[in-house]
C-alpha cells in the first residue's frame, strides 16, 4: 500500500503548490529579479552594460549616495523602533483588555479601534495633515482647551519632529493589526490552563504576565517580523504627507522614498533604474537579514520555550 | 467580596482606557465627516463645531458627484479586492498545506522561495509586470489587478498559513486517511475549516493594501471604466486640492463604503477568529 | 458572495472594458494638469472635435507627483497615450533621446514660435524640436487689494519698499504679510528663489554664465537671493514650516493674508475662490536696478512615436500650434500665457497685468531647468531643499550656496571655452 501511495502523494504536492508557484513566479519573482539584475548593469547609450558591483561601490563610496543611504537607513530604524515601542505594546494592551470575559461592548471597541487600519494612506495622510495644520487650527485649538497652547509646534514641518510624528501616525493607523492577532491568540488559550492558574492563585495581572504572555509569544514574534518587513518597505505614508522629497530637508526619508525617487525619478530628475535596483537590492538584503535572524534564532527558541 | 470589587475596578479602568483610545482612533475620521457637511468659511472658522442651519452645506458632495462615477469606482474596487482575496486564500492555503504537511525534497527551499516576495516591494517589478500585461492583452482590465495582487499577497499568506497549519493535530488527518479520504478532501474538509481564524487574519491583512493601493491601478488600469475608488478619489483630490468642501466630501465618500463594508465583514471576521479558538 | 459569481463579474467587467468602439480615431492625451480636466473636456476638446470629425480626444491626466514615473512605466511597456504633455528642458530631452518623443521639426506650425519658446523642447544644438510649445508661466506677487486699501498701502517698486511694506502689515497684525509655507519645498524654490532671484544674477546673462562655468553658486548674485529669503520667515504665518501649498492658497483666498508670492497659474483658481479684489506686482527691483521676471516656458505637447494614430495626432498638434488654440487656451486658463507669436487678447485683468510685465522687464527661465538639471544631485530639485532650509533658518545663505556648488561640482564640468 505504501508503495502505491508514495507516487500519488507526490502528485498531490505538485497540485497543491502549482497555482501559487505559477502566479507568484510569473508576476513577482521574474519581474523582481529582472529589476534586481539591473543593479549589476549600467546604462550606456540606452544599452545595459554589465559592470559587476560598480553600482554598489558608488552607493557606498560616493558621499552623494552613501550619505542619503545611511540617512534613510537610520531614519528607517527609528521608524521601526517607534512601532515596536508604541504600536505593539498598545496593541497587546488593548487585546488583553478586550479578552477579559466580563468586559462589555467588546464588539464596539474592536470595530472602532480597527477602523484606522482600513483607511487608505491618501485618507490618513490628508486627515492628519489637516488636523496638525497650523492654519486649520484643530491641534492648536485642542491644546488650547487644556491650556497647553504653547506646546503646539508645526510638527510635520520641523526636522526634529517630522519623522517621529509620521511614525506615530503610522502607529495610529496600524495598531489594529497587532490588536487583532493578539486578541485571536489570547482567545485560543484553553480555559483549563487559566483555571489551573486560578487554583494556584494566579489571577488578574499576574495571570497575564505569567500565563498568557508566554503563550502568546509566538504571535508577538510574528507581529514583530511583520512590523519589521512592513516598516522597511514603508513608503506611502511619507509620500502622501511629505512628498517624494521627504520634507523637511529629507528628515523623513526612509528607504522607500529614497528608492522611489532614484528608481522612478522625480520632477525633472530622470529615474535611474540601475542605482534604484542597487538600493532595492540593499533593502532586500536588510530585510532578508532580519527575517533570517527571526526564523533561525528567535522562532526556534520560542518554540522550545512554549513546550 | 474583595475579588468582586477588584474586578469592578479593573473593568472601569479597562473601559476608561478603551474609550480613550477609541476617541483617538475615531477622531480624525469624525472631523473629516463632520466638516464635509459645512460651508467653506465654517470649516476654517470652527473646525470642531457640528454643522448648524447656518453652516450646513452639501456643495462639496455636489462637486464630487458631478465629477466621477463613484459607484462605478466602488464596484471596481470591490471586484478587485474580493477576487484577489479569493485566489490568495485558495492558492495560499493549498501551498501552505503542501509545505506544512508533506516532507519532500526541497520543502525548505520552496518555503524560502515563496517567502522572498515578502521582502521586496512588488512595485519594483512594475515595468516587467506591465510588459507582461501588455503581452497578455490585460491592460486596463480588472483581471490584471487581480493577478498582481494575488501574486503579491501569496508570500505572506503562505508564511502565516503554514505557521497555523503546523498546529493542526496530526491525529485528525491520520484518522481521515484511515477512513480513506483523499488528500484533497483532507485539505478541503478537515484542515481548511480548522484554520478559519488564520484565513480570516490573512484576508484582513491582504484586503487593506489591495483596497487602498494606488500604484497598480494607476499603471495597469487607469481607464475610466476600470478606475478603483482609491485612484478615483486621488485624482479627484489632486484636482480640487484647494476646494476643501470637495476634498472633504471626496474623502468621506471614500471612507464610508469601506467602513460599512468593514462593519458588516467584521462580524464574520470575529466569528471566524473565535470559532477557531473555542475548540 | 460565491466564488463563481465573482469570476462571472470579473469576466463581464473585462469584456465590457475591452469593447470600446473602433470606428473613429481616439487620441489620448497624457498630462499632469489634472486641475484643468474640466476645461479640456468642456472647452478645448469640443472646439477641436467640431472642426475635425472622425477624431475623438480624451484628456487623461495623472496627479503631478506621479506623472513622470507613471508615464515612463507606460512608455516602456508601450501603453502610453498618443499625445504626451511635455515638461520643459532636461526632462523631455531625456525622453526624446530615449525615443519616447517623436521629432516634430518638420511641422510647419513650429514657425509660429520664437527661439525662446522652442528652446524648452529642442536639442542643445537646436537641430530637432520634439514638442509644440503651449504656454509659459510668470512669477510675481498677487495681493489683496482690499487689504492694501484698508491699511493705506501701495504696490512696492523696490526691495526696500517691499520690506517696509511687509513690516507695516506685520505691525498692524490684521493680515499675515506673506501667504507661503515651507512644507511643500518647491514653493520656496519657485515662488521664492526663482521669483526674486533673477534681478541679482541678471536673468539669462547670469544663467548662461553659470552653465558656462564663468560664475559659481557661491558668488554674491546667487547667494543674495537666499539672504532675501532668509528674511521671509518672519513675515509668514504661525507654523509656516508645516503649511502646505494648498494651505497657502486658502490662507490668501480666505482673506487672511495680504500678499501671495505667486505663479501666474493661480489666477483662475483665485478668481473662483477669493471674494476680494486682487492686484499683482512684479518682483521688486534693487534700488536703481532693472526689472527681471521669471517667465518660464512650462508646458508643451509632443507625440508618442509608438502611437498607431500618427496622422490624427499630428493634426491635433498642428491645431495646438495654431492661433485659435493660443487664444482659446490662454483665456480658458488665465495665467498660462501662450508662447505663440500670434497676438493673443486676454480678457482677465490679472492675467493682462502679469503679461504686461514682459514689456517692462527682462524675461528669464528658472535658473537650473536647463542642463543643470541633468545630473545627480539634480540642481533643479536640490534648490527646493536649500530655499526651504534658508527660510526655515536651518541653513545660512552661505551654506546654501556652498551646498549647491558642491552638488554641481560633483558631476558637472562646464564646456571648454
Amino acid at each position: 500500500m505504501s508503495a502505491e501511495q508514495r507516487p500519488r502523494r507526490r502528485w498531490h504536492i505538485a497540485v497543491f503548490l502549482a497555482p501559487a508557484v505559477l502566479v507568484y513566479t510569473a508576476l513577482m519573482i521574474l519581474p523582481l529579479f529582472g529589476t534586481l539584475k539591473l543593479s549589476l548593469y549600467e546604462a550606456v547609450d540606452n544599452r545595459q552594460v554589465f559592470v559587476g558591483f560598480d553600482n554598489f561601490a558608488t552607493l557606498f563610496g560616493d558621499p552623494n549616495w552613501s550619505e542619503s543611504f545611511w540617512r534613510a537607513l537610520k531614519n528607517n530604524t527609528w521608524f521601526f523602533f517607534i512601532h515596536m515601542a508604541v504600536q505593539n505594546p498598545i496593541g497587546i494592551a488593548i487585546a488583553a483588555m478586550l479578552s477579559v470575559p466580563a468586559l462589555r461592548f467588546k464588539a464596539f471597541y474592536r470595530t472602532a479601534i480597527f477602523i484606522p487600519t482600513i483607511l487608505s494612506f491618501v485618507i490618513v495622510g490628508f486627515a492628519w495633515k489637516l488636523i496638525l495644520s497650523p492654519l486649520w487650527g484643530i491641534a492648536p485649538g485642542l491644546l488650547d482647551m487644556v491650556g497647553l497652547r504653547h506646546l503646539f509646534q508645526p510638527w510635520l514641518g520641523k526636522e526634529e519632529y517630522a519623522l517621529t510624528t509620521i511614525a506615530l501616525i503610522s502607529v495610529w493607523q496600524f495598531v489594529g493589526i497587532p490588536m487583532m492577532l493578539i486578541y485571536a491568540a489570547l482567545l485560543s488559550i484553553p480555559d483549563e490552563i487559566l483555571e489551573a492558574g486560578e487554583i494556584d492563585g494566579i489571577t488578574g495581572m499576574a495571570a497575564f504576565w505569567k500565563i498568557k504572555l508566554p503563550l502568546i509569544l509566538p504571535s508577538i514574534g510574528i507581529i514583530s517580523i511583520l512590523t519589521f518587513v512592513g516598516n522597511f518597505n514603508a513608503f506611502d505614508l511619507v509620500y502622501t504627507i511629505e512628498g517624494a522629497m521627504a520634507a523637511p530637508n529629507f528628515s523623513t526619508e526612509v528607504m522607500g522614498t529614497f528608492l522611489f525617487r532614484t528608481f522612478f525619478g522625480h520632477q525633472t530628475q530622470p529615474g535611474d533604474p540601475n542605482m534604484g535596483a542597487t538600493i532595492a537590492m540593499m533593502m532586500f538584503l536588510i530585510i532578508l537579514a532580519g527575517v533570517t535572524i527571526y526564523l533561525f534564532f528567535i522562532q526556534t527558541r520560542m518554540r522550545r520555550y512554549q513546550f | 467580596m474583595q475579588r468582586v470589587k477588584h474586578n469592578w475596578l479593573n473593568l472601569t479602568l479597562a473601559h476608561t482606557a478603551l474609550i480613550a483610545y477609541t476617541i483617538i482612533a475615531l477622531f480624525p475620521v469624525v472631523v473629516i465627516l463632520v466638516n464635509s457637511f459645512k460651508t467653506r468659511k465654517a470649516i476654517f472658522r470652527e473646525p470642531l463645531a457640528l454643522p448648524n442651519s447656518e453652516t450646513f452645506s452639501l456643495v462639496g458632495y455636489e462637486t464630487v458627484l458631478k465629477q466621477g462615477d463613484y459607484f462605478g469606482y466602488f464596484q471596481n474596487s470591490l471586484i478587485v479586492t474580493v477576487g484577489s482575496l479569493f485566489f490568495i486564500l485558495l492558492f495560499g492555503a493549498m501551498a501552505a498545506f503542501a509545505l506544512s504537511e508533506y516532507r519532500f525534497r526541497g520543502n525548505t527551499l520552496m518555503g524560502l522561495y515563496l517567502a522572498i516576495g515578502i521582502m521586496i516591494p512588488i512595485r519594483l517589478g512594475t515595468v516587467a509586470i506591465l510588459q507582461f500585461m501588455v503581452a497578455a492583452g490585460l491592460v486596463n482590465t480588472l483581471t490584471a489587478l487581480i493577478l498582481v495582487y494575488t501574486a503579491s499577497g501569496l508570500p505572506l499568506s503562505v508564511f502565516i498559513l503554514s505557521e497555523f497549519m503546523r498546529q493542526v493535530s496530526a491525529d485528525l488527518k491520520d484518522a481521515g486517511r484511515i477512513d480513506g479520504l483523499s488528500e484533497y478532501r483532507i485539505f478541503f474538509q478537515l484542515v481548511l475549516p480548522l484554520v478559519r481564524p488564520a484565513l480570516a487574519t490573512v484576508a484582513v491583512f491582504n484586503m487593506i493594501p489591495i483596497w487602498n493601493d494606488l500604484w497598480f491601478p494607476l499603471i495597469l488600469a487607469p481607464g475610466e471604466d476600470t478606475k478603483t475608488l482609491t485612484l478615483g478619489s486621488q485624482v479627484f483630490i489632486g484636482q480640487f486640492v484647494t476646494d476643501w468642501n470637495a476634498v472633504l466630501s471626496g474623502l468621506s465618500l471614500a471612507i464610508l463604503p469601506v467602513m460599512i463594508l468593514y462593519v458588516i465583514f467584521s462580524k464574520q471576521l470575529i466569528r471566524g477568529i473565535t470559532s477557531g479558538a473555542v475548540k | 458572495m460565491r466564488p463563481r459569481n465573482i469570476v462571472g463579474i470579473m469576466l463581464a467587467a473585462t469584456v465590457l472594458g475591452g469593447a470600446a468602439a473602433a470606428q473613429e480615431v481616439t487620441l489620448t492625451i497624457e498630462s499632469w494638469r489634472n486641475d484643468d480636466l474640466t476645461i479640456w473636456q468642456d472647452k478645448i476638446i469640443p472646439a477641436f472635435e467640431a472642426k475635425n470629425p472622425g477624431i475623438k480626444v480624451v484628456f487623461a491626466p495623472t496627479a503631478p507627483a506621479q506623472y513622470n514615473s507613471a508615464l515612463n512605466a507606460k512608455l516602456e511597456a508601450g501603453t502610453a497615450g498618443d499625445l504626451i504633455t511635455c515638461r520643459p528642458f532636461d526632462g523631455s530631452l531625456q525622453m526624446f533621446e530615449k525615443g519616447y518623443l517623436a521629432d516634430l521639426s518638420d511641422m510647419e506650425v513650429l514657425d509660429n514660435f520664437g527661439p525662446v519658446a522652442k528652446s524648452g523642447w529642442s536639442t542643445d544644438d537646436g537641430s530637432a524640436t520634439y514638442c509644440i510649445p503651449m504656454a509659459s508661466v510668470i512669477h510675481g506677487f498677487i495681493y489683496n487689494k482690499d487689504a492694501f486699501a484698508e491699511l493705506g498701502l501701495e504696490e512696492p517698486k523696490t526691495t526696500d519698499e517691499f520690506y517696509a511694506l511687509l513690516d507695516k502689515i506685520k505691525e498692524d497684525g490684521t493680515y499675515i504679510p506673506l501667504a507661503m509655507g515651507t512644507a511643500d519645498e518647491w514653493e520656496a524654490a519657485t515662488m521664492g528663489y526663482a521669483n526674486i532671484g533673477s534681478k541679482y544674477w541678471k536673468g539669462e546673462e547670469g544663467r548662461k554664465a553659470l552653465i558656462a562655468g564663468k560664475s559659481k553658486l557661491t558668488d554674491p548674485e546667487w547667494v543674495e537671493p537666499y539672504r532675501e529669503l532668509a528674511r521671509w520667515g518672519q513675515y509668514m504665518g504661525d507654523g509656516f514650516e508645516a503649511q502646505s501649498y494648498p494651505d497657502s492658497q486658502n490662507l490668501f483666498t480666505l482673506g487672511r493674508a495680504a500678499i501671495y508670492p505667486a505663479g501666474s497659474w493661480e489666477i483662475s483658481g483665485f478668481n473662483a475662490q477669493a471674494d476680494f479684489e486682487m492686484g499683482a506686482f512684479p518682483p521688486p527691483v534693487l534700488p536703481g536696478g532693472e526689472c527681471y521676471i521669471s517667465d518660464h516656458v512650462d508646458i508643451a505637447m509632443g507625440l508618442n512615436p509608438a502611437s498607431p494614430n500618427q496622422e490624427a495626432a499630428r493634426t491635433f498638434l498642428s491645431w495646438v500650434g495654431s492661433a485659435e488654440f493660443a487664444n482659446l487656451y490662454s483665456n480658458a486658463l488665465p495665467g498660462f500665457f501662450s508662447l505663440s507669436n500670434n497676438p493673443v487678447t486676454l480678457e482677465d485683468p490679472l492675467a493682462q497685468e502679469m503679461m504686461s510685465w514682459r514689456e517692462s522687464c527682462s524675461s528669464t527661465i528658472r535658473p537650473f531647468a536647463q542642463i543643470l538639471g541633468r545630473g545627480t544631485p539634480n540642481l533643479h530639485t536640490e534648490y527646493w531643499v536649500t530655499s526651504a532650509n534658508v527660510i526655515r533658518g536651518t541653513m545660512t545663505p552661505e551654506e546654501a550656496g556652498q551646498y549647491m556648488q558642491d552638488a554641481l561640482d560633483s558631476w558637472y564640468t562646464p564646456p571648454a571655452q
